[in-house]
Parts: C-alpha cells; sequence; structure tokens
C-alpha cells in the first residue's frame, strides 16, 4: 500500500518536474497567433484598417478587437485566408475601410518636387530617398503603394501608378473550360 | 564503342514528321527591313541598353550589355542605323511588350573587328566571360546563359558533358540540319566547352532517326578523345535536358538544382555550334537556324538574323491558305503566337504553320476519369492528373508536395488524355501562380522588416534626443551654478537655474539675429539701397523698443 503511494507520488513528481522544466525551456516566446496572422496581412503598412501598421492589426485581430474585414490591400483573398485560419465567417471588405486596388507604386514628378522631406517621414518603409531642397525619388521595388506619402506633400508631385505585368511577372491564366453550343445535325 | 543505355520512363511517339524540312541544305534568310531585337534574350537579368535612336552600328556591336554575372550580352545582327530602343511586342505567350533594340539595316553586313583565340591558350575564367559576352544562351529553347552552366560547382567538376542532339519535338529539324552540315564546328565547340570544364567524357546524344547527322557527328568528333556520338532510341521526350543525361548516364537530377552538382553539364548542339563562332571566329551570336514547316509551300531550314519578323519568313515559306494559326516552337511545347509581325529571337527553333487538318483541334475538355495514362506517360514521373485535381482547386501547396516543379511542361500527358485535357496549361497556371506568390511574399517579407527597422530607428532616435537634450541641461545648469552660487537666494534654486538658462538663450538668439548680414545687395540702384537703409532704420528702432520693458498698464 505505502510502497504504491509511494511509486505513484514518485511518478508524479518526475513527470511534474518534466512538465515544469518544459513548460520553461520551450517557452513560446509572443503570440504564435499574432505572427500567423501577420504572415498573411500585405505589409503594406498603409494604416487604412485604422491600427499603425499590420502588426498592431495583427495584434488587434488577435485579441478579437478587430475584424477580419479592414484590410483593403489584402483584398478579398486575405479576408479569406484570415477566415480560415481563425475559423471565423468569410464576410466582404468593410467599404469604410477603403476598396481593393490593382497593385501600385508611388511615382515622384521630380521636376515639381521641391525637396519638403515630408515624404520621406511619412513613408513607413524608407522607400523614398531625398534630402532637404533636394530632389526626392521612390526605390520602386520597396514602395508598398500605402498611399501615406500623398497627403503630407505640399506641391502634389506624387501619384500612385498600377504596377504593369511584364514578361517575367506575368501568370499564365486559369484554364477557363469553354462550353460550345453544339451545332445542330 | 556503345556506351549501356538507361531510360526514362514514359514518354510517347508521335509522328516525327522531320522529312518535310530536311530535303533542302540551311539557306541563309534575306535581311528585313527592319530587324527588332529584344533586349531580354536569355533567362536571368535583362540586359542594360547600350545604343540610342539615331546611332550606327556594326554587325555584332553590343546593343544591350550584360547585367550582372547572370545574363548575356545582346547584339547587332546587322550593320545599320538604330531608329529606336522601344518596348515592342515579344514572341511570348502573354503578348506582352517588352524593350526591344529596332535596327534599319544598310545591307553592308560590316562586321566589329573580330577576334578570334585559341581556346588551349585562354583560362576558363576568360571563355566563360568571352561566352557571356558574345551572348552564347541554350539555343535549345530554354536561353539559360551558357557561361552560368559552366561554372564549376561545388560539388566538384563537371566530369561528363552530355551534348543534346536528340531533337526529339515533331517537325523541328534545325539541330539535325546544322548537324549534317556544320559537324565540324559543333565538334570544335565540344572541345572549346570541354576545356572550360575539363571535362574526361563527352557523350552526344542523337535520336536514331537521324542517321545522316548520327555518322556527321561520328565523323567529326573522332579527333576528341573521350568523345562519343550514342544513338537513343527515338521517343519524345528523349531532347529533354533532365531525359537525355538520364539516358546517357543514369544520373537524375532534381528540381532547382544543377547538372554540374552530379558531375555532369548538357549543352545543345547549337549552342556548342556558337560557342565555336564565339571563340574561333570572334563571332557573337547574332543568327540561328530556324525551321519553317508545317502547312507551306517551302518547308526548310533558314539561318536567320536574330530580330527578324516572324511574317517575313513566312514569307519564304509560303503558308498554305487553310493556315489557322501560326505556332513558335514545336507542337508538344510550342504556343500559337499573338501576331506575326513579332521577331525571331534566341529561343526560336521552330515556326510552325498549323492548320485544322494537320493539327486538328481536340474536342471539348471532358471530365478526369482517373484512366492514369497521363501518369504512364509522364517522363518526370508524376502524377499528371493529381497535378491537375490540385492545380484546378488552386492548391498549390499540395501541387508542390506531388512535385509540379518536376515537370518539364512537355506535354505527354496533355497529348495521351483521352478526356482532351489541356493538362500543361493548369500546371503553367498554377506555377506561374506559385512563383507570383512567392514574389508577393517575399516582397511582403522585406516590407516587413523595414517597417520594423524604421520604427526601431525612430525609437532609437527619439531616446537619443532626449538623453541629449537632458545631458545638455544638466551640463548648462551645473554651469550656471558653478558661476553664481547666489544669484537670487530668495527664489528657489530650480527656479533660477531656469531663469539664467532662459535668458541665456535670449542673449544668444538676439547675438545671432544682429550678426546676420543681408545678402544679394551688391548691384542695387540707388533708389533700392535708399530703401533698404530705412527699413533697417525701421527694424533698429523696433528692436530698442523691445529692449525697454513694456510699461504697466495703468
Amino acid at each position: 500500500m505505502v510502497s504504491s503511494l509511494l511509486v505513484m507520488a514518485g511518478i508524479a513528481l518526475a513527470l511534474g518536474a518534466a512538465l515544469g522544466f518544459a513548460s520553461v525551456r520551450f517557452k513560446v516566446k509572443g503570440d504564435p497567433l499574432v505572427d500567423k496572422i501577420d504572415a498573411i496581412l500585405p505589409q503594406t503598412q498603409c494604416g487604412q484598417c485604422g491600427f499603425p501598421g499590420c502588426k498592431p492589426y495583427a495584434q488587434a485581430i488577435a485579441k478579437g478587437e478587430a475584424e477580419i474585414n479592414q484590410c483593403p490591400p489584402g483584398g478579398e483573398e486575405g479576408i479569406r485566408k484570415l477566415a480560415d485560419l481563425l475559423g471565423k465567417e468569410f464576410k466582404p471588405l468593410s467599404a469604410e475601410h477603403g476598396v481593393e486596388k490593382p497593385r501600385q507604386v508611388a511615382f515622384i514628378d521630380e521636376a515639381v518636387c521641391i525637396g519638403c522631406t515630408l515624404c520621406t517621414q511619412a513613408c513607413p518603409v524608407d522607400a523614398i530617398v531625398g534630402a532637404a531642397k533636394q530632389m526626392h525619388t521612390i526605390v520602386a521595388p520597396l514602395c508598398t503603394g500605402c498611399e501615406l506619402c500623398v497627403p503630407p506633400c505640399p506641391v502634389d508631385c506624387i501619384a500612385l501608378v498600377p504596377v504593369a505585368e511584364t514578361v517575367e511577372t506575368w501568370k499564365w491564366k486559369y484554364p477557363v473550360v469553354q462550353i460550345k453550343v453544339a451545332e445542330p445535325a | 564503342m556503345l556506351a549501356a543505355l538507361f531510360k526514362f520512363r514514359g514518354g510517347v511517339k508521335p509522328a516525327s514528321h522531320k522529312d518535310e524540312s530536311t530535303q533542302a541544305p540551311i539557306a541563309r534568310a534575306p535581311l528585313s527591313a527592319r530587324l527588332f531585337v529584344p533586349l531580354r534574350q536569355s533567362a536571368g537579368a535583362a540586359p542594360l541598353p547600350l545604343v540610342r535612336a539615331g546611332q550606327r552600328v556594326l554587325k555584332g556591336e553590343t546593343v544591350g550589355a550584360p547585367d550582372g554575372n547572370f545574363s548575356a550580352a545582346v547584339h547587332a545582327p546587322t550593320s545599320g542605323t538604330v531608329l529606336a530602343v522601344e518596348p515592342r511586342m515579344l514572341p511570348h505567350p502573354s503578348g506582352l511588350s517588352a524593350p526591344c533594340v529596332v535596327i534599319e539595316p544598310d545591307g553592308e553586313e560590316r562586321w566589329i573587328e573580330r577576334a578570334p583565340v585559341d581556346y588551349r591558350a585562354e583560362s576558363p575564367d576568360a571563355l566563360r566571360d568571352r561566352l557571356r559576352d558574345a551572348g552564347i544562351v541554350g539555343l535549345g529553347g530554354a536561353t539559360f546563359p551558357s557561361h552560368i552552366k559552366l561554372r564549376p560547382g561545388a560539388a566538384g567538376r563537371i566530369a561528363t558533358l552530355v551534348i543534346n542532339g536528340a531533337e526529339c519535338e515533331p517537325w523541328i529539324t534545325c539541330d539535325d540540319l546544322l548537324m549534317r552540315e556544320r559537324a565540324a564546328g559543333i565538334a570544335d565547340g565540344i572541345a572549346v566547352l570541354r576545356h572550360i570544364v575539363s571535362a574526361e567524357r563527352v557523350l552526344v546524344g542523337i535520336e536514331d532517326n537521324k542517321p545522316q547527322a548520327i555518322a556527321a557527328m561520328r565523323a567529326a568528333v573522332a579527333g576528341i578523345a573521350g568523345a562519343e556520338v550514342v544513338a537513343v532510341p527515338t521517343r519524345y521526350p528523349a531532347g529533354g535536358e533532365k531525359q537525355l543525361i538520364r539516358v546517357l548516364t543514369g544520373i537524375e537530377i532534381p528540381y532547382g538544382r544543377f547538372g554540374t552538382e552530379f558531375g555532369v553539364q548538357c549543352f545543345n548542339v547549337g549552342t556548342a555550334y556558337a560557342t565555336h563562332r564565339a571563340i574561333a571566329h570572334g563571332e557573337p551570336l547574332v543568327s540561328r537556324v530556324v525551321t519553317l514547316t508545317g502547312n507551306v509551300e517551302r518547308p526548310g531550314n533558314r539561318e536567320v538574323p536574330i530580330g527578324t519578323p516572324i511574317d517575313d519568313l513566312l514569307g519564304l515559306a509560303a503558308p498554305r491558305p487553310d493556315t489557322d494559326r501560326i505556332i513558335m516552337g514545336g507542337p508538344m511545347m510550342g504556343f500559337a503566337l499573338p501576331r506575326t509581325d513579332l521577331p525571331i529571337t534566341k529561343a526560336a527553333n521552330c515556326i510552325l504553320a498549323a492548320s485544322p487538318a494537320l493539327f486538328p483541334h481536340a474536342g471539348p475538355e471532358m471530365p478526369c476519369i482517373r484512366c492514369g495514362a497521363c501518369t504512364r506517360a509522364c517522363p518526370a514521373e508524376l502524377q499528371p492528373h493529381e497535378l491537375y485535381w490540385f492545380a484546378r482547386a488552386r492548391n498549390f501547396g499540395k501541387a508542390q508536395e506531388y512535385g509540379i516543379f518536376d515537370c518539364i511542361e512537355c506535354g505527354c500527358c496533355a497529348y495521351v488524355c483521352p478526356s482532351n485535357i489541356r493538362l500543361v496549361d493548369y500546371y503553367r497556371f498554377a506555377k506561374t501562380s506559385m512563383r507570383a506568390l512567392e514574389r508577393e511574399k517575399a516582397a511582403a517579407d522585406a516590407a516587413r522588416s523595414r517597417f520594423e527597422f524604421r520604427n526601431q530607428r525612430s525609437e532609437r532616435e527619439a531616446k537619443e534626443k532626449a538623453a541629449r537634450l537632458a545631458a545638455k541641461t544638466a551640463a548648462a545648469r551645473q554651469a550656471i551654478a558653478g558661476e553664481k552660487p547666489a544669484a537670487a537666494p530668495a527664489l528657489p534654486p530650480l527656479d533660477a537655474a531656469k531663469k539664467a538658462l532662459i535668458a541665456a538663450a535670449i542673449a544668444r538668439a538676439q547675438a545671432q539675429k544682429e550678426g546676420v548680414q543681408p545678402k544679394n545687395v551688391d548691384n542695387l540702384t540707388p533708389e533700392k539701397q535708399a530703401e533698404i537703409r530705412e527699413i533697417e532704420a525701421r527694424r533698429a528702432q523696433v528692436r530698442e523698443m523691445a529692449k525697454t520693458p513694456p510699461e504697466e498698464p495703468v
């Protein structure tokens, strides 16, 4: 009787110690759900969702403080992926947060630019180069097309241009099944 | 003599239709009125344009310089005047445009100064650079820069060089004719390639339906030690790079790895010939042999300057009236051209006129019945029907798991499919979609890290600024406290220090203001100078007024 109790207590202690060690040793830092949500978000950092960047929006979704349909750059596909990940119902993009647009990049009309540096301060990904009273320009491959540089510009020299498809980025179309009406015999 | 042959699984045996275009020797295509040379004609980075409109160029002059090492140069195919460097539609399934150099030939065909070299006296590095600058790319259709393939791998050197003369796709005969007529040049090119990688063995694989080419090549490589011409069984796609390497050496190369890692590398016979021209004659790649065949009156092979409009070639071949589309490449892997005013590129091995009689339109696409015919035909040992389901369902992760990137898009599965499913279109859709997703993901990751870095930086900058300010205030306070220990004993010491600081700041600002010298006041009319003096006097008066303390309001 006593020996069996001792054995059980010993096992319990050993397992408890193992679990305790594991919880310290293999502790997951940060919230893995936030990272998973953040991986789905397009990282445009545009703030259209009402949060200052994609990560804060991901944190808000994880906490249940934000809806999954507030990201216009992610579009319908993004909402679907979030719905899949979180086991929620799909809902269409909320109109108050914006509309889905094709991918675009900012373009500075360099003849008009006065070099005020306001756009460089607004750019969330440091994709604008320029110095005070010097012409500014966009580093197109780094630009996320977030439009945050447009409102601060005092001379309205920034435009957003859609990214054109090139031979390298072109995709084969989904092979549509064509149904032809049979000719009468 | 004959090495034991290995086998690849699957494959099909379509009617070869080679005889139509092998009746006449290779003829030179006449020079067109305009040549449109696309800058991007190889895998890797697009070359940078070196010419501008109005500039005169010589035949073989570089018009596009390689951008980095993973790129190959592009040259003027003849002498003439550059009319423009502008985006024009490319012979590509997308029908998209890319920058092209438009050249108006002067008809003189004046070459640049050609500098032939003896490859035996050159180092492999120098030869690789020469190939890059001569624009040598894989002429079998993939246009992969050859100098990249010739780089020694981390795993060691390339012991076996496979030369691809299989030309398995129906209708195409450009390599066949090249081997029959220019075997000596090909053999010299093989010697150069072999010298670069110092390979022990050279295996020239030719399908056994080309006896003349085999005989010519056997005679040509007789002088090269360790080189051997091997007749491989005629079965499509025996000329696929991976398939030919497997048949000749038994080595299987997985997707995403170079043959170099396995000690084997494969080059097309056309590439070997272009290498010979580049090294032994100093001529860059400015023309290639193109098969004109199918539903035409005068089929045959032509040596065509790069950039020649396909329309002009069709004029030579005379398509019959019932031609309904023009295919670039062969019937298995080629694509229908959206227009025919597009230029010949380094990738164009065949222009095929199709008619409903020659290539009957497949019936409507029917549901997959999982008969497994495609699996038996697949030379990459994939399960095409599974890939089809996944691609159709846009289940890309699963498609990748089933090895969709190992698919060589040979078209065997679609050829045997009893339901007429255009399987390859689904795979191409899935592959390009997945690549686009990968690009998007890479861009998002880059944006995320840049955003996080920026946030970190602004936080750090704010902290540093606060620290600087605190240090400065502390230093100033200490200085004042040291100077006037008993300035205003009535006030608490903090207030006294603050006041002293403010007073010092005001004094500094005033000193700065008074120290400012007016600019741009020379060369002014006397009236203007008088006006300025008047304004300065007024300003001084205002300043004096500001210095005297304001009277207390009553």
